[in-house]
């Protein structure tokens, strides 16, 4: 079968690429394009390691199919830092040392981000709620939970 | 030392590779591609246990785009009657486990892999494999596998003079555990059953691996020890150690069971025969039916004890899962259930029973959490019916500085007693259990104390001094969860520098000297201790240089701050000389300043824990939450408090979802039925509280800066505390695990 030709915006940059229909847009990102921040976990929507956020939305990236993005709007981990300029969700996992192996560091961070631009003062049990999509299995969710409690209550006060 | 001595040790700074983790660069084995780099897909075994009669590859090989297949005939073949040992790992059944040779152990085992221009088209390519089987009938649980007419996996296992599926007896003696009994007032006696559980670390394996027409290969994957995969890959391809550059990777998670791979000889073959390099990479499917678990177990044990609480004699039996092929761990379940007390008499046996499941690889203390979890359930029975506090219970029979363990070792200066005082004076103790405000919710408080052994073991270090007066750093140990951390700040308080002018790098197989596994929970005790003497070395060398421009004996020169000064008033006025001014002027005086060390550690102690855990169950639903929870350990040192905490807290959840929900299912074909991440149930955020690490620090006097091993203690106590605390909230004791919605309701409706 030929390969279908999408067009498609990722972290701000127009992108074209060809893909497969049955493809995954996290296949894409990371074996066409070269965006191996998003990782493969599962491949089937239970651990959110891959998850991106389409036209603002919070998705599992490996359960939506490649063609879908076409026209549309992705931002991936890859676009969450402005230069070497980190978010604060960032700055604060690295403070509060909310990784150990970090592989589910990404997608916890894009869900975590997804949430505070929806809720900017969430509680420490709707912070738990929101990120039950994403597994960690190295850090008892403690630190991980705190940052995002903590980012939230410094932006708020930067507000 | 003490913590006033110290600017960087103990301080929470930021780690070394934290930056690439945020941002999502740092790259795990899955994240690396190469030019001309094809992919490989593994044919499993639809079958639980069949014979291999034959496998005819003529039909893939055909198909367009396919460069390579293997299957176990082109691997190095290790006889079963023959032992060949890489450590604890025997060739014999890792060769079996990554390809199958003469039968299919397990379904998900397997039997060929495929090399093709695209994944798509390997996976094509399996397909088109024919295999010949012979099928078997099957033993998957214990209670199969051990019942006379049970199917033999392997005709050449013997027990007791009979073909069985008993691959191995450990066992363990102390005293006269008759005479122990007879002199008891009170004896318990209970059988339990754990199930098999997975690591589920998130990332699966993968591996990228080039191996060039002169014979050298290049792999990179991510392990728990690239010297392992060295040699591993050596002695299953017949490929020498010198022609092989295993290159950490990140690594995303292990828990033990990455210290053995799956992949990385099978890649090198393909890449072997196809000239090209090749990407090899698990779905999750393929890790829940063909790697890890750890064993489930069968278990019982039986406790005597005087009317005080003296405990007199405690004798174990386990049946260990060993799945396909030999290795259950043994020595975690019959030596760490006893281990942390004071027994006179003691009689611990363990079988490592084989079955139709995939191989079990070490877990986090492995085989400690069973040990723990039946000996501490009974203990708490035990407490119970001579009415006394159960922590009372533990502080009375407690090991000691010089108590004979019954597994043998004359315990160090090891800090059991503390742990369990530091949960008895904590203020979660002894707060009130408040009565759930819902109808029909009951709540409990349990507690259970634990033990590992720790390991000390082989590690390399270099520390080099840049020509512009900074440092790098490099260790042989994969960094599983913030070691690197902990290196920056021990160089940074030896050399008296700011941390961040240290970079701390894992070196390949060819760039740094032998080290062992990052396992045992000795990376932080070993790799520490390394780079103490290699720092120390390299201070030694700045003051001789620092000597030799002030033309006054080494001996008179003192290292401090990063600089070095005059000792004394006697050894003359000069203005002190920095990092950075001893590096501009090493080359005139004397040539590159660095030092290595390459050792094998000792001094490691055992570490031990003390849990103490309030759950709260739905009557009606079966449900268990967990409420609250804190875990005292005593770790000798922090090194970096936030990565000790979180080792702590990330045991603890591994620990909550092996008591409660994690477990496999398997039909009556002998196949995984729940083999995702939706099915197998692990706990998520919203299952769990904060957990509160109670971190203390007795410092080891066998190391420099006081460390004992973190890791894997936080596993052992877990199981047994959620079981008493939910005892406690029903009144109902259970002796199986995970205590899952469907078994609490038989029980309180039984
Ligand atoms: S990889 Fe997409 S949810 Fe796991
Ligand atoms: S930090 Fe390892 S899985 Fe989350």
């Amino acid at each position: 079968m030929a390969k279908m030709h999408i067009a498609t915006t990722i972290n701000g940059e127009p992108t074209e690429f060809l893909c497969e229909p049955h493809q995954s847009v996290l296949d894409v990102l990371r074996n066409t394009l070269g965006l191996t921040g998003s990782k493969e976990g599962c491949g089937t929507g239970d651990c959110g390691a891959c998850s991106i956020t389409l036209d603002g939305r919070l998705v599992c990236s490996c359960l939506v199919m490649a063609p879908e993005v076409e026209g549309r709007q992705i931002t991936t981990i890859e676009g969450m830092a402005q230069g070497d300029h980190l978010h604060p969700l960032q700055q604060k996992f690295l403070e509060l040392a909310a990784l150990q192996c970090g592989i589910c560091t990404p997608g916890f961070l894009v869900a975590a981000k997804a949430l505070l631009e929806q809720n900017p003062d969430p509680t420490e049990s709707e912070v738990r709620f929101w990120l039950a999509g994403n597994l960690c299995r190295c850090t008892g969710y403690d630190k991980i939970v705190r940052a995002v409690l903590e980012t939230a209550a410094d932006m708020k006060g930067a507000a | 030392m003490n913590a006033i001595d110290n600017k960087w040790i103990g301080q929470r700074t930021i780690r070394p590779d934290g930056a690439d983790k945020v941002t999502g660069r740092a790259c795990y084995s899955a994240d690396l591609s190469m030019p001309g780099m094809i992919w490989a897909k593994v044919l499993r075994s639809p079958h639980a246990h069949a014979v291999i009669r034959g496998i005819n590859t003529a039909k893939d090989e055909a198909l367009p785009g396919v460069k390579a297949v293997v299957t176990a005939a082109d691997m190095v073949e290790f006889p079963l009657d023959k032992s060949v040992m890489l450590g604890i790992q025997d060739m014999r059944w890792m060769s079996r486990n990554m390809l199958a040779r003469e039968k299919a152990l397990f379904h998900g085992h397997p039997i060929a892999a495929v090399a093709a221009i695209s994944e798509e088209i390997a996976a094509q390519a399996c397909k088109l494999i024919e295999v010949d089987y012979d099928v078997l009938q099957h033993a998957i649980e214990i209670e199969d596998a051990i019942k006379p007419d049970a199917p033999i996996l392997h005709d050449f296992v013997r027990h007791e003079g009979q073909k069985s599926n008993i691959a191995g007896t450990m066992v363990i003696k102390q005293g006269d555990i008759e005479a122990g009994f007879a002199e008891a007032d009170i004896v318990i006696e209970r059988s339990f059953k754990t199930r098999p559980v997975h690591q589920g670390y998130i990332e699966p394996h993968a591996c990228t691996v080039s191996c060039t027409a002169d014979g050298k290969v290049t792999i990179w994957s991510s392990s728990q020890g690239q010297f392992m995969v060295r040699g591993m890959t050596s002695l299953l391809t017949g490929i020498p150690q010198s022609n092989i550059r295993a290159i950490p990777a990140e690594i995303g998670g292990g828990f033990g069971a990455k210290t053995i791979i799956y992949l990385e000889p099978v890649a090198v073959l393909l890449s072997k025969k196809s000239g090209r390099p090749v990407k090899l990479v698990m779905t999750r499917d393929e890790v829940f039916r063909s790697t890890g678990p750890t064993s489930g177990s069968m278990s019982t044990i039986k406790i005597g004890a005087k009317k005080d609480g003296t405990i007199v004699a405690g004798q174990g039996t386990f049946y260990l899962q060993a799945g396909a092929l030999p290795g259950s761990p043994l020595r975690g379940a019959v030596g760490c259930s006893f281990g942390p007390y004071d027994i006179p008499n003691v009689l611990s046996v363990g079988y490592d029973v084989l079955c139709n499941r995939s191989k079990v690889a070490a877990y986090r203390a492995p085989g400690a959490p069973i040990g723990a979890y039946v000996m501490e359930s009974v203990l708490d029975e035990l407490a119970e019916a001579l009415k006394i506090d159960p922590l009372e219970l533990r502080l009375k029979n407690s090991a000691k500085k010089g108590t004979k363990a019954s597994y043998g070792a004359v315990f160090g200066a090891i800090t059991f007693e503390e742990t369990i005082r530091a949960i008895k004076e904590h203020p979660h103790y002894s707060a009130p259990l408040e009565h759930a405000p819902e109808k029909g919710v009951l709540r409990g408080r349990g507690v259970a104390s634990g033990f590992w052994y720790n390991a000390g073991g082989e590690s390399s270090a270099q520390v080099n001094i840049t020509e512009d007066g900074n440092v790098t750093v490099t260790t042989g140990h994969p960094d599983v969860g913030g070691s690197r951390a902990s290196i920056a700040n021990v160089t940074a308080e030896l050399l008296g520098i700011e941390h961040k002018r240290i970079s701390v790098l894992i070196g390949d197989t060819a760039s740094i000297g032998f080290s062992n596994l990052t396992g045992g929970s000795r990376v932080t005790f070993a790799s520490a201790m390394v780079v103490t003497q290699s720092a120390e070395k390299v201070i030694a060398q700045l003051r001789e240089r620092a000597a030799k421009i002030w033309k006054i004996d080494p001996e008179a020169v003192a290292w401090a701050n990063g600089e070095a000064r005059p000792a004394g008033p006697n050894a003359g006025q000069f203005p002190p000389l920095t990092l950075k001014d001893l590096a501009a002027k090493a080359n005139e005086m004397g040539g590159p300043i660095g030092a290595g060390v390459q050792l094998t550690t000792t001094g490691a102690d055992p570490g031990f824990a003390t849990h103490v855990v309030d759950v709260e169950v739905d009557v009606e639903l079966g449900i268990v939450r967990v409420l609250r929870y804190t875990a005292a350990q005593d770790v000798g040192r922090a090194l970096h408090p936030d990565y000790v905490e979180g080792q702590v807290q990330g045991g603890v959840v591994q620990g909550i979802g092996w008591a409660l929900a994690e477990e496999y299912l398997y039909d009556k074909q002998g196949r995984v039925d729940n083999a995702s991440f939706l099915d197998y149930r692990m706990p998520v955020c919203s299952d769990v509280p904060f957990i509160e690490p109670l971190v203390l620090e007795i410092p080891n006097p066998k190391h420099p800066q006081g460390v004992r091993g973190a890791g894997e203690a936080p596993l052992v106590p877990p199981l047994a505390a959620i079981n008493n605390a939910v005892y406690n909230a029903l009144g109902k004791r259970f002796y199986s695990l995970p205590l899952s919605p469907p078994k609490v309701l038989a029980v309180i409706e039984g």
